[in-house]
């Protein structure tokens, strides 16, 4: 186990604009979320049945997917700060890799609803399904874009402060497209 | 030496993909023989215990200054919250 010196002043991560985008991302999940919880209410039957029709194992991959790349990207912050640039960018690429997988899995995932005749307008279950996994994939997608720049910033010759604030933007941005699928995960697969 | 092995941010994925595997299966399984609600709040009180970590751990909010961890804590707290009570109350709201 790698001891760490206890930093004795805080620090922020990433910066401060950054935070009033992820908090602001934070409170409109946390809306989808409230939402989604409110109307399974109202037809629990209707959500129960249609939950079925889910694929778990896309869903469960998906997760997993998107857990080891925020682990790749936590790493590839350590080795930046240790000065190991090239190292960072590979755990960037692995991250972005399980980035790519998680959008191949949703693209499968949503095809197969959609030959299946299950499309935005089948439900309020399914309405929400694709609304709100869709902003979410959207974000995913932007995710990798971030993680692309994250790349070629970790590529520099010497790595400056600068850098590492901004790849700490870059993860931080990662690990919220990540936690907001576990959530999401959790009320719309495993949601009883 | 950096390694990426048995570094604290691994013990936190190892932990994480614990956590999503055992609400996976008591939600599948009645390997406990437990009621859905029970299920259910135990599923939504693990998912935002793995959202505490992912931004405590890899956020790194647990090293930020009090105000920003505070608020996502509370977002994290209330949002659980919110959820259970909309879930085991549907009529009230």
């Amino acid at each position: 186990m790698q001891i760490k010196a206890v930093r004795s002043t805080p620090h922020l991560p990433g910066e401060e604009g950054l935070w009033v985008l992820i908090l602001g991302d934070m409170m409109v999940f946390s809306l989808f979320f409230l939402t989604f919880t409110y109307y399974r209410g109202q037809e629990v039957a209707l959500f129960a049945q249609s939950q079925k029709a889910l694929s778990q194992y896309c869903g469960i991959i998906n997760t997993v997917l998107l857990l080891t790349s925020s682990w790749f990207v936590a790493n590839a912050l350590n080795a930046a700060r240790a000065g190991a640039g090239r190292r960072a960018q590979r755990l960037f690429s692995l991250a972005g890799l399980c980035g790519l997988g998680f959008v191949v899995v949703k693209v499968i995932e949503y095809s197969g609803k959609i030959d299946a005749g299950i499309t935005l307008t089948t439900n309020d279950f399914f309405m929400f399904y694709f609304m709100f996994t869709g902003i979410h994939l959207v974000h995913v997608l932007i995710g990798l874009a971030v993680l692309s720049y994250a790349y070629h910033r970790a590529g520099r010759e010497v790595l400056r402060p600068g850098d590492l604030s901004a790849l700490e933007c870059c993860a931080i941005f990662w690990h919220l497209v990540d936690f907001l699928w576990i959530v999401l995960f959790a009320i719309f697969y495993l949601m009883k | 030496m950096y390694s990426v092995l048995f570094t604290r941010v691994t013990a936190v994925w190892l932990f994480l993909l614990f956590l999503t595997a055992f609400s996976v299966a008591i939600a599948h399984g009645d390997l406990l023989g437990l009621t859905q609600r029970i299920v259910t709040i135990i599923v939504v009180i693990i998912a935002f215990l793995k959202v505490r970590f992912v931004g405590l751990e890899f956020m790194e909010l647990r090293a930020a200054p009090l105000a920003l961890r505070a608020v996502f804590e509370a977002w994290v707290a209330l949002v659980c919250l919110g959820i259970l009570l909309l879930y085991l109350f549907p009529g009230v709201f």
